[in-house]
């Protein structure tokens, strides 16, 4: 099933009966529950004792702070109004620039939502534009020091190289950090983003997975409908390569005279065994 | 919406350069009592805009919970004070974290343009002419 990015809009594909699956599906629930606390463990807060303002864009995240957080979110009130999130909510369109006065955000972390940007949903959507736009005004947002951990699905590698110069040019520093990168259904990739001067903790932390260990293939953190699928896999970059497929032996020119000397033994009319034999005819076919 | 929440939302219409503080324009508000945490008010102080804060609290007619100057953090943090009913502390958290405004609108102070709450929710999503 393709990815809900190329089926809709968001506001078209997130009805009703979209957005239920993410309130009453404990399946989902568990997933986004997931995805959210590593994205919080890559936020990496100083762990001071004093509570912090963050933003969770895109409110697929399940709400696990209780400091006061601000969601921004573009889709139906639905899923957020039923979940009854701690925090304010807000109806805004992140591609518009995050409606919020300069250096107030100790972090953000947004789940499943920045992919969206590079879809052009209405005429007058401008991919690039959007994505500018979304990386100033969360520059601008997040307090000095703070860090921004987006988690997103690339479609490809250059969506995913678009995604990360935008960021880079509206002045943050990062990368992405990519847990498990073999498996193509387990595997994840954070945009972790930090703003202001590089401090002690410029080092990127390491993806998971990418010693080799062996991840669990049921993870599936959207909503494109995939079976349940339980089996644990080893994923290694040298796979062994496919043995040549071996033809069957039976069907030679020796066999072919030996089939015909039997069927004289038989007594059948057989045609007499000339240089033409078993000769290799060319493909007219 | 919280006037925490009011706090920190700024207008981004094309063409406006502060867009802050938004009017607050309420039809319909209610109180929900939460526990009080001297420390997140210590961490958010510095954060919030004064002004803004009293011009909300005015606008939904409640001149008397606020002073027009912010009380200085002694005062705020003095010993017991969470406790004394009355307080500043307890004002200041009432003020930010206590009242939720469920109708009404946020407006721009610059180009007048109007964001409406419903439910709760302030809907800040421009339209195509105006990004």
């Amino acid at each position: 099933m393709p990815r809900p990015e190329i089926q809709a809009p968001p506001d078209v594909f997130y009805n009703e009966a979209e957005a239920r699956k993410y309130t009453t599906s404990s399946r989902i629930i568990e997933i986004q529950a997931r995805i959210s606390e590593r994205a919080l463990e890559l936020l990496a807060l100083p762990n001071d004792g004093v509570p912090k303002l963050l933003l969770d864009i895109g409110q697929f995240s399940f709400p696990l702070c209780s400091s006061g957080r601000l969601p921004e979110d573009m889709t139906p009130k639905n899923v957020a109004l039923e979940r009854e999130t701690e925090g304010d909510l807000l109806l805004a369109d992140m591609g518009q620039g995050l409606v919020l006065r300069p250096g107030v955000i100790d972090g953000a972390i947004s789940i499943s939502a920045v992919q969206w940007l590079c879809n052009a949903d209405k005429s007058s959507h401008d991919p690039r534009l959007r994505l500018k736009v979304f990386f100033g005004s969360l520059y601008r947002c997040l307090a000095r020091g703070a860090r921004a951990v987006l988690q997103f699905y690339a479609d490809n590698v250059k969506q995913s190289e678009m995604i990360v110069t935008y960021a880079m040019r509206a002045g943050f520093a990062g990368g992405v950090v990519i847990d498990w990168p073999h498996s193509s259904k387990a595997k994840k990739s954070y945009l972790v983003l930090t703003c202001g001067a590089p401090s002690l903790h410029t080092s990127l932390p390491k993806g998971k997975g990418e010693d080799g260990e062996i991840c669990s293939d049921d993870d599936d953190g959207d909503s494109s409908g995939q079976d349940d699928d339980r089996t644990v896999g080893i994923y290694e970059r040298n796979r062994p390569k496919k043995k040549q497929k071996i033809k069957k032996n039976g069907n030679g020119k020796e066999w072919l005279l030996k089939k015909k000397e039997q069927m004289r033994r038989k007594g059948h009319d057989v045609p007499a065994d000339t240089k033409y034999t078993g000769r290799k005819r060319k493909t007219y076919f | 919406m919280r006037l925490l929440t009011h706090n920190m939302l700024a207008s981004n219409v094309r063409g406006v350069t502060s867009g802050y503080p938004l009017k607050l324009e309420a039809t319909n508000w209610c109180t929900k009592e939460v526990d009080l945490n001297a420390d997140f008010i210590r961490g958010l102080l510095p954060k919030i805009d004064w002004r803004a804060l009293v011009a909300a609290t005015r606008a939904l007619n409640l001149p008397e919970l606020l002073p027009e100057e912010q009380p200085s953090e002694e005062e705020i943090f003095a010993e017991g004070a969470a406790n004394v009913e009355g307080s500043a502390i307890r004002r200041i958290h009432h003020a930010l974290l206590e009242i939720h405004v469920q109708q009404g609108a946020l407006i721009c102070p610059e180009s007048g343009r109007s964001f409406p709450i419903e439910k709760g929710i302030p809907n800040m999503m421009l339209h195509e002419d105006e990004v």
